[in-house]
C-alpha cells in the first residue's frame, strides 16, 4: 500500500516510513504566531523558561486587530515588537497583510515544508504541498522552544476536483461545495488531499489558497493541494512530493467544476451550504470583501469586474481589505481599486478586518452580512444575531449592486429587462 | 459535588469565547467572565469550580484561541465530556490541563444541571446510584498530563512524550 501525501511529507520529515495512526515528533520549518495570540505565547514560553530556538523561524504578524482598536490591543502590539527585536524573530507590522497571505508571499510556506501556525486557516499553506496545520498557544511555544511538534499522521480524505470551472462560478464555490460534501467535522484529524484533474490544474496558486483555507471548515488537520499547474512554475517542487497511485483514504469525494454554480453558506455554520438561488433577495446591510479566503489580487478584480460603472445600493456598505500591502499596491497599480472605490465602496488596512467581530466594520443586532471570509458562527463579525452569508467576491459584488443577495449574471437580466 | 452544564452539537470557540472578548481585547484579567457570553449569559456567573460541561458533536469547532478554553479553565473547569471533539481544540484542553473524555452514551444520559461525582483520574462518573465508566484520552496525552501539563513535561524532559532523547 503506497502514500499519502501528507504520510509522504512525515516520513520524509520523520527519515522512516511512517503511517497513519503512528505519533511522530518531527522538525519545524516555520511557526507563525498571530498579534490576539502573542500574549499568550509568550506566557507560554515563560512558563517554559524558554526562548526561540530559532529565531529565524518564528514569525508574528500584526494582523488580527491592525492597526490597534484600543488601548490593551496597542499595548499588545508594542510588546510583539519589542519581543521580536529582542529574540530576533520577524515582525511583520501593521498594514503588512494577513499572516497566511504574507506567509506565502515571503516564501516561508514552501512545498515539502512543515508550518504551524497559531491560526486555525494556517492549513491554507497546502496550497503549495506545505503541511500547514493550526495550533493553540502552548502548542505554538513548544515549536518555538523546541523546533519541533509531536503530530499523529493524519488519515486522509481524497478530494479530486475535475474539469474548469465557467466564469460564473469561483473557486469559493468550489471550496464550499467541498465543505458541503464533507460536513463540518467530516475530516477531523485528517488530511483533505485535494487532487485537481481534467482541467482542473489550471486553478492557480491563489484558487488553490482558497481550497486548502477552507478544508479547515471541514475539521482537517491539513488541506494538501497536489502540485500542478502553476505551483510547479512557482516552486522547486521535489519528485517526491506526489501520494502514490494506492495510497489508502477513508472516504473518496469528486467534484465536477465544470457542472458547479455558485453557492452560499447560510447562518449559523459553515457546512450550511445551499445555492445562491436558495436565497436570492435576502435584503444585505454590509458587503465585506478580503480575508484569507479570498482578499487576494484575482479576488478583488473580479469584484472589480462587477463594480464597474455600477453603484453600491444606497444604505449598503461594501467594505474591502486587501489581504496584503502586494495585493494593495498590485491592485492599486493596475486600476482595480479605482474601479471598486468609484462604485462608492470603501477601503480597510490589510488585514483580518472585521472577520472576528473585532473592528472595522462590526455587525448590528439583525443586519445582514455577504462575506468573502471564512466562518458564519453566531455572533463571529458583532452581534449575537447578525447574519453572516458566506460567498465568493463575485456574488458579495452583485449583492452590493443590487442591495440584497444576487449574482452578476441575475443583475446583467434584470438590467436588460428593464 | 459538580453540577453538569450540558450543551448541544457544534459548539464553536466564537461561543466559548467571542472573539470580542479576548484577552488581547479586554485584559487578561476579565477575558473570562465573557465565556458563553451570547450563547448562556448566565454561565460565567454560575459555574463552580469542579462543574463539568457536556457537550454534542464536534465539540469546539473553528478558531484556534487557546484562551476559549482557558476562559473555561479559569472558571474552573477540569473535566469535558462531549461526543467528540473538533482536533485543535482537544489540544488544547490536554495543553490546559482539562480532560477531554469521549462518551457519547454518557452524554446521552446526563441532563443539564443535575449533580454528579466525577473521580477524573479514575474516569468513574456517579449519578446517585448509577455509575459511568469513561475510557481516559491515549497514553501519549496521558504522560503529559502525570507531570501536570505538556509544558511541564517538556521543561522537565527536555524531549516529548514518546520520543527519544534528542
Amino acid at each position: 500500500m503506497g502514500l499519502t501525501l501528507a504520510e509522504k511529507i512525515l516520513s520524509q520529515r520523520a527519515g522512516r516510513e511512517v503511517r497513519a495512526g503512528e505519533l511522530v515528533v518531527v522538525e519545524v520549518d516555520q511557526v507563525m504566531v498571530v498579534d490576539s495570540i502573542a500574549g499568550s505565547f509568550f506566557k507560554r514560553l515563560e512558563q517554559l523558561g524558554a526562548t526561540p530556538r530559532y529565531p529565524e523561524k518564528v514569525a508574528i504578524v500584526i494582523d488580527h486587530v491592525a492597526p490597534a482598536a484600543n488601548v490593551e490591543v496597542a499595548k499588545a502590539q508594542k510588546e510583539i515588537r519589542e519581543w521580536g527585536n529582542r529574540h530576533g524573530c520577524r515582525v511583520f507590522d501593521v498594514g503588512r497583510g494577513i499572516c497566511h497571505q504574507v506567509l506565502i508571499e515571503e516564501g516561508l510556506a514552501l512545498p515539502g515544508g512543515i508550518v504551524l501556525g497559531s491560526d486555525s486557516h494556517s492549513t491554507t499553506y497546502g496550497a503549495v504541498a506545505c503541511f500547514g496545520s493550526g495550533m493553540g498557544a502552548t502548542d505554538i511555544a513548544l515549536a518555538a522552544a523546541s523546533g519541533r511538534t509531536w503530530l499523529r499522521v493524519p488519515e486522509s480524505v481524497k478530494v479530486t476536483f475535475r474539469g474548469r470551472l465557467n466564469p460564473a462560478v469561483s473557486a469559493k464555490d468550489a471550496a464550499l461545495e467541498m465543505v458541503r460534501l464533507l460536513t463540518a467535522d467530516g475530516a477531523t484529524y485528517m488530511s483533505v488531499e485535494i487532487h485537481l484533474e481534467d482541467g482542473a490544474e489550471s486553478l492557480t496558486r491563489s484558487q488553490r489558497l482558497t481550497l486548502a483555507n477552507l478544508s479547515v471548515e471541514a475539521g482537517a488537520k491539513c488541506g494538501l493541494v497536489v502540485p500542478s499547474g502553476e505551483i510547479l512554475e512557482l516552486y522547486d517542487v521535489p519528485g517526491w512530493l506526489y501520494p502514490d497511485p494506492d495510497a489508502a483514504y477513508v472516504r473518496e469525494v469528486e467534484i465536477d467544476l465544470s457542472a458547479l454554480t455558485p453557492r452560499v453558506s447560510v447562518p449559523f455554520y459553515v457546512d450550511n451550504v445551499q445555492t445562491v438561488d436558495s436565497v436570492m433577495g435576502k435584503k444585505v446591510d454590509q458587503v465585506f470583501v478580503g480575508t484569507c479566503t479570498n482578499g487576494r489580487l484575482d479576488d478583488l478584480r473580479e469584484v472589480a469586474e462587477v463594480l464597474r460603472g455600477r453603484r453600491v445600493a444606497p444604505g449598503v456598505r461594501m467594505l474591502v481589505i486587501p489581504a496584503s500591502s502586494q495585493v494593495l499596491e498590485e491592485a492599486t497599480a493596475d486600476g482595480t481599486l479605482l474601479t471598486i472605490l468609484q462604485a462608492g465602496a470603501t477601503l480597510g488596512t490589510p488585514g483580518c478586518g472585521p472577520c472576528m467581530g473585532r473592528h472595522q466594520g462590526v455587525l448590528a443586532p439583525g443586519e445582514v452580512c455577504v462575506s468573502t471570509s471564512n466562518r458564519n458562527f453566531k455572533g463571529r463579525m458583532g452581534a449575537a444575531d447578525a447574519e453572516i452569508y458566506l460567498a465568493s467576491p463575485r456574488v458579495a459584488a452583485a449583492s452590493a449592486v443590487a442591495g440584497f443577495i444576487t449574482t452578476p449574471e441575475a443583475l446583467e437580466q434584470e438590467v436588460s429587462h428593464v | 459535588m459538580s453540577r453538569v452544564w450540558k450543551f448541544g452539537d457544534s459548539i464553536n470557540t466564537d461561543d466559548i469565547l467571542p472573539g470580542k472578548y479576548a484577552p488581547f481585547m479586554v485584559g487578561e484579567d476579565r477575558f473570562h467572565t465573557y465565556a458563553f457570553a451570547h450563547l448562556r449569559p448566565e454561565f460565567a456567573q454560575g459555574f463552580r469550580p469542579g462543574d463539568i460541561l457536556v457537550a454534542g458533536r464536534n465539540t469546539g469547532l473553528g478558531s484556534s484561541r487557546e484562551y476559549a478554553p482557558e476562559a473555561l479553565r479559569k472558571l474552573g473547569l477540569r473535566a469535558i465530556i462531549a461526543k467528540s471533539y473538533a482536533r485543535i481544540f482537544y489540544r488544547n484542553l490536554v495543553n490546559l490541563g482539562i480532560m477531554p473524555f469521549e462518551a457519547p452514551e454518557v452524554v446521552d444520559a446526563l441532563n443539564d444541571g443535575e449533580e454528579v461525582e466525577l473521580e477524573f483520574e479514575q474516569g468513574v462518573l456517579r449519578r446517585g446510584s448509577e455509575t459511568f465508566r469513561l475510557t481516559p484520552p491515549p497514553a501519549f496525552l496521558l504522560e503529559a498530563l502525570k507531570e501536570g501539563s505538556i509544558l511541564e513535561y517538556y521543561r522537565k524532559h527536555g524531549r516529548f512524550p514518546g520520543e527519544g532523547t534528542p
